[in-house]
């Protein structure tokens, strides 16, 4: 593992804005030349830590009017397959993460959804009918901030 | 809904499944000329379709090894909760999505932890400290197995 120093933590922060960002504009706005900014992110990318990026997509534009978050329990653990259930779970094109957790529920799912008809939809169609799928709550988003976290100035 | 015709919707999937292509590259996977991929993309950023790109972080590669999603029922009696809770949750740095909810969850944050000995911290000092807070349920992480978030356009 490697240590972040200031320079690093602004630098991850200034790309999780904006990842088109070339190492000039970056290296303009720490006040760092252009090759010495070049190396940070190299040395970011080959620890890690940088993994790529996301483009941002506007939901609504596209006809994504609904966000839900599902927590989802496994009916007859031991007898179903959790591979089975997985590989079923993450072919669903509307499920855009599958997270296994622990707790009160096994799993844990974000779903879009045109509209909530939609959803109901893909809930009983898709989600309902997975092998094994036990109990299933829904929760419809209503806003959402992402923050820069622990790197955070 | 804006009016986007099929080339567009091809451009977005080829964008969503690799977003660090180089226009030229992009053109070759939709078939189009690396002139029609800029100019389309251009517009589509113009029309806030594609509202930016942002840099992928691993946070277990930067030593934060805990997630934990902790789903929060507020004290609704108060009739600030929900702005008095969200404000002081901005307030912690280990803290990366704060969503609110329509359902039987009100609001759910992110927390990130390099162990559980400072997620205990976290969790003990900062998270129960929130003002408001009726019943805390945490989901602990174990593995991501999805994680897309590309629209199915």
């Amino acid at each position: 593992m490697i240590d972040l120093d200031d320079l690093d933590r602004r630098i991850l922060r200034a790309l999780k804005e904006d990842a088109r960002l070339s190492a000039g504009e970056l290296g303009r706005r720490l006040e760092l030349s252009q090759p010495a900014t070049w190396r940070r992110i190299r040395r970011l990318e080959q620890a890690g830590i940088l993994t790529g990026r996301r483009v941002r997509l506007n939901h609504a534009a596209l006809g994504f009017g609904v966000t839900v978050f599902l927590g989802l329990k496994l009916a007859t653990k031991g007898r179903v397959s959790l591979a089975d259930f997985e590989r079923a779970v993450i072919a669903i094109p509307e499920v855009q993460l599958v997270q296994h957790v622990l707790g009160l529920y096994d799993y844990r799912l974000r779903v879009v959804a045109r509209d909530l008809a939609d959803f109901e939809r893909i809930l009983r169609r898709r989600i309902m009918t997975l092998p094994g799928v036990g109990e299933v709550e829904s929760n419809v988003l209503l806003s959402e901030e992402r923050r820069a976290g622990p790197i955070g100035g | 809904m804006l009016s986007l015709d099929d080339t567009d919707r091809r451009l977005l999937r080829q964008l969503q499944a690799a977003p660090e292509l180089s226009h030229a590259e992009l053109a070759e996977r939709a078939g189009l000329s690396a002139g029609v991929v800029s100019r389309r993309l251009e517009r589509l950023e113009r029309l806030g379709v594609i509202e930016g790109y942002e840099a992928l972080i691993d946070w277990r590669a930067l030593g934060y090894a805990v997630e934990v999603s902790l789903r929060v029922t507020l004290d609704k009696a108060a009739g600030n909760a929900f702005d008095a809770f969200i404000a002081a949750a901005r307030g912690i740095a280990e803290v990366d999505e704060i969503q609110t909810f329509l359902g039987r969850v009100d609001v759910r944050l992110n927390v990130l932890a390099r162990d559980m000995q400072h997620y205990q911290e976290i969790y003990r000092g900062r998270i129960l400290k929130l003002p408001h807070i009726a019943d805390i349920e945490p989901l602990m992480l174990v593995a991501n197995l999805k994680v897309s978030e590309s629209l199915p356009i």
